[in-house]
């Protein structure tokens, strides 16, 4: 079917745009750009800020950009001096109940109001007055949320309850006391948020952040007594890139390894090494189920976030979790013991950090689950953006830095470790070991290209060693619930699930660079960073999990053999029914 | 303990009130209204209730109950001064009741005194119009009120 | 039990002649009914007990002729409680429940007039009958037809009155096509306050293609001081539910709801029973009078947040959330209540609907003015001796309805102004006092329609303060959706206290007015988009009452009270005492025949010694 085009005039220009088009994207469409807020595409069209307003020929107010369409014969004008006004005073008001200290917030330079502040020319704000207070939520291990600085645009609010189907944070009270909250006003540790992040990635502002451990991190780096280990998550290192103004998408691995060790790290090792261990573990797990009868699908557990709102949502559930601990808690426990051992370093002195795309890994590294003979697993975990600001603060050339190669001797991973750090990763990953311990050789075929792409419930059929096995892979927390009520329902013919919090998966974690909402409806952010994944595992001389020589070295050394008590110790753990409130 | 017993009592009530509803969402505010109603606001247990049944959730619920303000979620008091501040009224001067009332009891409107005894509330309307300016207590109008009704209202109830 | 259209003409015809007495003061019967006003505002002042007191003393007298019945608003609230017997319309007012044995004695047993509840117009004279009051002499009754005469809880009066005939005539005679052409042809225009024609509105949900479609009544009155729909529902629920069917046929829906305020009880309770009689007559349902047509109404209640009138906000309170309006477009007649074709009508709209079907478009749209066709109801209020609900045809003027509708300004004082539109509209000086009532006019002097409240101010109002009034009524009650409503809306009522305690400068005066615009012309809905209206209009025709209270930091009418002193001039004061004895605070110092001064710090300058003084002595 032909689709429709219709003819209207913006800013004095004929264009054209198919029917259904917004104002707003015909306009971005021929070259002109309307400020927005409160718009994310897909996720929050609903017209709040008042940022995009226009005037429509033959209207009497302002017409809604981002959410009325282009219609034949339209007038528009997106940027009359009464548009420009109002505009003015629009973002003078939003300012007038906003703390202003951007000099010290962690999203100057990166704040969508700020932004507008500059391309507006703001000196001074005619319209003071009282203003809202909020006290600060920094209860939590991994968000803290600051309402003093929300300007109500409610993307978070869309994310938390469209997109992931959670619903934690709502719009509550009315008029000018409204704000963003939970029930009750209670600290988001306290209610059904699983710390997944989406919110801070949506956030236009610095009303919601990470919970930052730099300062501790710096603390133990100068600590001469201590021995810290740092560990790289898969997803990091193609999008750490970002914050140094590179493309999205770009493998800054070297760099990374280098501008790690100048912060003074005594050793730098990859997560993905531990993502080899989490498939050792995990596919040994599977095929156990598999053949002795366990609960099936099983599922994986390397999201924390996924893991949180198991355990809030489907506590009579928990036996689907794979018993695994995710990659960095692996890797943490196996440097506190077995590297420790090898190189003679008092574990006790070892510092862990993770540095991660996640924000639910801040809280999973605080479980009380997550230690091993009273030594914690992970000792910080920080996010991508919080390791671009370290580098900033070190003052190191980040673009400028020669390429550096990760610590041995657990420094060489898989390609099936790499692709961890996107949905369908960590399913491939396992599939490979899989199948070539089922069916007792090394398969040529490595590359599943049904678990890979956006689509939320991707699924497949595999034949492996004359058995049909289903699997299915979900990104995001509202097709986790989908998979979950089939279990429930008894309607579930998966026998393997992998599952990620994020949509997306890691790659689009909560800890990643924040893109703004014009950049996330211009670029399939989540394409960029996941191919740059998949570029690593293709370039990878070994692509399977179980053909690592670490990982060899590693069960022959330490862990005898994958499910072994000794493994059992310090690679897996167990989930308790977590209330949804406490309240 | 108390709060147990008082919750189980909630518990009990709420599925006989749910009981009369579908899970469809579009429920909610009938249900909140009958809620309101019976306890003269709305616990917190209740709530909790009414997220499981509806499948709302709790961030929901309370930012619906925040929006309108026939919806509370702390008990009022036991006698409950309702201000008419519509225009009939306040033209007539009720703005001066809620001024005398607010300072008699030491109290915002919707709020409680620490005893319980008293709270205030400005209310839009009340339809007695005819009778402007006027003021409730708990159901019980006070036509072509004056300050001085007001205070002799307070002080007998005051005394009770 | 369904009844067939014969059962029910059979219900009417029987009805009719019972009735007539109702509206024929020669009505050849020998019954009288005492006819009570049930509506809110009597029984807050003790309406049902006399009800049970007049039915008491009826069975204690074994009088079986009379029957007491409730109806709704009479319309003159100031005169409540209302009682009224007919056929003979005498008209008693102020009515006590310990009055009622005097009235049965004298006016039933003994056949004399209670003379001393009997009441006076305006103008002095003793009034016998209701229809002599001046009131009643420039309205005209469509939308209120019923209110007052009928029992609102009884189907088979509404019945009697021509009630479900226009439905049956609707089903049997004429095409969804042909509604919609004649309520069209009307000129009906929305009484909710923008005034679209009802007929268009009806069309373009009729265009839709869709499975499901609604029709939703908005009954969220709630402009302060307004209380026509509420009077409608409580006096005459019926034509409402019945013009909803109308409207359902002509659109395609098979489902209506009613959304209505929840702090009106005994509205709910009337339309529960009317819709719960409707059904069991088989005039709500599955296949109405057996012609086909599926047509149900239910009430949904609206929870106190004013911005729930505003007809998305409605369609998502429906809908189980926060009352917070839609961009629009898309219309609710394409995308309304989950989504579907929705057409959203106010109460007062529909109740002109059956009037319209069975007198014809002609008939009503000979009334009213070149564009406002049929009346208008208006709850008349504030500063007026006749406080109640009046309804004029389109193009009354201002005057004619506060001087002599409402009998004019109470203690003789000189008028200053009236508010339409509530807190959405504008106020109206007494230069514009002969502007004929329609849409286009008021829209033209600064004001608009809204759905009816009239308020009336007198010389002793500071406008500044009335327009902080509604400011602060919209601050509290935007929803806080969009920014130039949740914040702007805030500020302009800041800049407004800043004036009104004192501390204003002339540049606040134009900052308000800017942001004024702003709002309007930004905000996301009717409620932003009006919010500024009351500023402006008073900014308009009062600005030296603005700029007296910034330059010369003054409140000529003692209502902003940080910028007004009240002082007793001792050159005037007798020494009477009279302000002493009236002051709430005790305020006032001096004995016997001294000159009484007034305590400054005790005085909370609420005016009450002004009033009192008989000498004038009390001033600034």
């Amino acid at each position: 079917m032909e689709e429709e085009i219709i003819n209207f005039k913006i800013d004095g220009i004929e264009a054209k745009a198919k029917k259904g088009t917004t104002i707003l994207e015909a306009a971005r469409q021929n070259g002109i750009d309307i400020p927005t807020l409160c718009f994310l595409k897909d996720i929050n069209e609903v017209g709040d800020c008042r940022m995009c307003i226009v005037e429509v020929e033959g209207r009497k107010g302002f017409a809604t950009s981002c959410i009325q369409k282009v219609e034949e014969g339209m007038v528009v004008k997106t940027h009359s001096p009464e548009v420009l006004e109002a505009r003015k005073a629009i973002l003078e008001l939003i300012l007038s109940n906003h703390h202003k200290d951007c000099l010290t917030c962690t999203r100057s330079g990166n704040c969508e109001l700020q932004n507008l502040c500059i391309q507006f020319n703001i000196q001074k704000i005619n319209y003071e007055g009282e203003m809202t207070e909020h006290k600060i939520d920094d209860k939590s291990p991994a968000i803290e949320r600051d309402f003093n600085k929300c300007i109500l645009c409610r993307r978070c609010v869309a994310t938390c309850k469209n997109v992931q189907e959670i619903g934690a944070i709502d719009c509550i009270n009315r008029g000018f006391n409204s704000c963003i909250s939970t029930t009750y006003d209670c600290s988001l540790n306290d209610v059904d948020c699983t710390f997944c992040g989406q919110c801070i990635e949506s956030c236009p502002t610095g009303a919601l952040r990470e919970k930052e451990y730099i300062d501790d991190v710096w603390k133990k780096l100068k600590d001469d007594e201590s021995y810290v280990v740092v560990q790289t998550a898969p997803a990091v290192r193609v999008a750490l890139g970002e914050e140094f103004a590179m493309p999205i998408g770009t493998n800054v691995k070297g760099k990374m390894v280098t501008a790690l060790k100048y912060l003074g790290f005594n050793k730098v090792f990859d997560t993905n090494t531990g993502a080899d261990l989490t498939i050792m573990e995990e596919a040994n797990e599977f095929i156990e189920r598999l053949t002795k009868g366990g609960t099936l699908p099983m599922i994986t557990s390397c999201s924390p976030g996924w893991v949180r709102f198991a355990e809030k949502n489907y506590p009579d559930l928990l036996d689907h979790l794979s018993s695994c601990k995710s990659p960095h808690q692996m890797f943490g426990a196996i440097i506190k013991s077995y590297f420790a051992q090898k190189y003679n370093v008092e574990p006790s002195k070892i510092v862990t950090v993770s540095i991660m795309p996640c924000i639910a890994k801040k809280y999973e590294a605080s479980r009380e689950e997550m230690e091993v003979d009273t030594l914690r697993d992970v000792d910080y975990v920080l996010t991508t953006r919080e390791l671009a600001r370290m580098i900033r603060q070190a003052n190191i050339n980040f673009n400028a830095l020669e390429d550096g190669d990760f610590d041995i001797p657990m420094g060489d991973a898989s390609g099936a470790g790499a692709i961890f750090g996107t949905t369908g990763g960590v399913m491939e990953a396992a599939i490979r070991t899989a199948v070539d311990t089922l069916e007792g050789k090394s398969l040529e075929k490595v590359e599943y290209e049904a678990v890979r792409g956006e689509k939320e419930i991707k699924e497949a059929t595999l034949q492996i060693a004359g058995k049909e096995i289903k699997i299915a892979v979900a990104s995001g927390l509202a097709n986790a619930r989908k998979i979950m009520e089939q279990i429930k329902q008894g309607k579930c013919e998966y026998q393997f699930v992998e599952i990620m919090a994020c949509p997306g998966g890691c790659v689009m974690g909560g800890g990643q660079p924040i893109k703004n909402s014009r950049t996330r409806a211009a670029v399939d952010v989540r394409k960029l960073r996941a191919d740059a994944l998949y570029d690593i595992d293709e370039k990878s001389v070994i692509r399977k999990s179980h053909e690592n020589p670490v990982m060899q070295e590693l069960y022959k050394e330490f862990l005898k053999e994958p499910g072994s008590e000794i493994a059992h110790k310090y690679l897996h753990t167990h989930y308790t029914k977590k209330e949804k409130y406490n309240i | 303990m108390e709060v147990n017993c008082v919750n189980e009592k909630i518990k009990k009530d709420m599925a006989e009130i749910l009981e009369k509803y579908t899970d469809q969402k579009d429920n909610l505010i009938a249900i909140l209204n009958e809620v309101q109603e019976k306890y003269g606001y709305i616990p917190q247990k209740a709530q909790l209730e009414i997220s499981e049944k509806l499948k709302i959730p709790m961030a929901e619920i309370y930012g619906v109950i925040t929006f309108y303000s026939r919806f509370t979620t702390e008990p009022k008091g036991k006698y409950n001064i309702s201000i008419c501040l519509g225009t009939a009224c306040f033209v007539k001067g009720s703005g001066n009741l809620l001024d005398r009332a607010k300072e008699r009891l030491k109290i915002n409107s919707g709020e409680v005194t620490p005893d319980g005894k008293f709270s205030i509330d400005e209310v839009r309307c009340v339809g007695a119009c005819g009778l402007a300016p006027v003021f409730m207590i708990n159901n019980e109008v006070y036509g072509n009120a004056t300050v001085k009704m007001l205070d002799e209202a307070i002080d007998k109830y005051m005394n009770l | 039990m369904i009844k067939t259209i014969k059962e029910i003409e059979e219900i009417r015809k029987q009805k009719r002649e019972e009735l007539d007495l109702r509206i024929n003061i020669n009505a050849k019967t020998k019954e009288k009914h005492i006819l009570v006003c049930h509506g809110t505002g009597c029984t807050s002042s003790k309406s049902p007990q006399i009800i049970d007191n007049f039915r008491k003393i009826l069975g204690e007298n074994n009088i079986t002729n009379v029957r007491v019945i409730q109806t709704g608003c009479f319309g003159l609230c100031a005169k409540g409680p209302i009682a009224i017997i007919r056929p003979e319309d005498t008209f008693y007012a102020h009515v006590k429940p310990e009055d009622c044995e005097e009235i049965i004695k004298t006016h039933i047993i003994e056949g004399n007039t209670v003379d001393r509840l009997l009441c006076k117009d305006i103008d002095g004279t003793i009034v016998k009958r209701l229809d002599e009051l001046n009131f009643y002499k420039k309205q005209k009754r469509i939308a209120l037809k019923n209110c007052g005469v009928i029992d609102p809880e009884n189907i088979d009066e509404y019945i009697a009155f021509d009630g479900y005939k226009s439905i049956y005539k609707v089903l049997t005679e004429m095409t969804p096509d042909q509604v919609i052409e004649e309520i069209s042809k009307s000129g009906l225009r929305g009484r909710g306050g923008a005034g679209f024609p009802t007929g268009k509105k009806w069309s373009f949900a009729q265009k839709e293609q869709a499975e499901q479609k609604y029709i939703i009544c908005n009954a969220d009155e709630g402009d302060p001081g307004a209380f026509m729909d509420r009077s409608i529902l409580e006096g005459d629920p019926h034509s409402v539910i019945e013009a909803m069917a109308i409207a359902g046929y002509s659109i395609g829906a098979t489902q209506g709801y009613i959304y209505v305020r929840a702090e009106y009880p005994i509205a709910v309770q009337r339309l529960k029973i009317a819709i719960n009689q409707a059904r069991e007559y088989g005039l709500l349902g599955k296949n109405i009078f057996g012609l086909g047509f599926d047509f149900d109404v239910d009430i949904r209640l609206g929870a106190g947040a004013f911005v729930c009138g505003e007809e998305t906000a409605l369609l998502e309170s429906i809908e189980g959330k926060r009352g917070q309006p839609r961009v629009k477009p898309p219309y609710p007649a394409s995308k309304g209540l989950f989504g579907k074709p929705t057409v959203i009508n106010n109460v007062e709209t529909l109740a002109n609907i059956t009037r319209i079907i069975l007198n014809g478009a002609e008939w009503y749209s000979s009334i009213g003015t070149e564009t406002s066709k049929g009346t208008k109801v208006f709850a008349l209020g504030g500063n007026v001796n006749n406080v109640g609900l009046v309804e004029v045809p389109m193009g009354t003027t201002l005057r004619e309805i506060i001087y002599d509708i409402g009998g004019g300004i109470p203690q003789g004082k000189a008028f200053k102004a009236a508010q339409t539109g509530g807190p959405s509209g504008g106020c109206i000086p007494a230069e514009h006092i002969d502007t004929p009532i329609d849409y286009e006019s008021l829209a033209q002097i600064g004001s608009m329609m809204g759905s009816g409240g009239l308020i009336v101010m007198d010389e002793t109002k500071c406008m500044v303060d009335i327009a902080r009034f509604y400011l602060d009524f919209t601050v509290s009650e935007s929803c806080g959706k969009c920014t130039p409503c949740r914040i702007g809306t805030k500020r302009m009522l800041e800049l407004l206290n800043k004036i009104c305690d004192g501390n204003g400068e002339e540049e606040d005066i134009y900052k308000l007015e800017k942001l004024a615009h702003i709002i309007q012309k930004a905000s996301i809905c009717g409620l932003g988009q009006t919010a500024p209206n009351p500023v402006l209009s008073t900014l308009k025709y009062f600005r030296d009452e603005y700029r007296e209270h910034v330059l010369a930091r003054n409140c000529a009418t003692y209502t902003c009270k940080a910028i007004s002193t009240i002082q007793i001039n001792p050159e005037k004061c007798k020494g009477c005492g009279l302000c002493q004895r009236k002051c709430p605070v005790n305020a006032i110092k001096g004995e016997g025949r001294e000159i009484r001064t007034i305590d400054p710090e005790k005085c909370i300058k609420c005016g009450t010694c002004i009033q009192a003084c008989p000498f004038k002595a009390i001033g600034n």
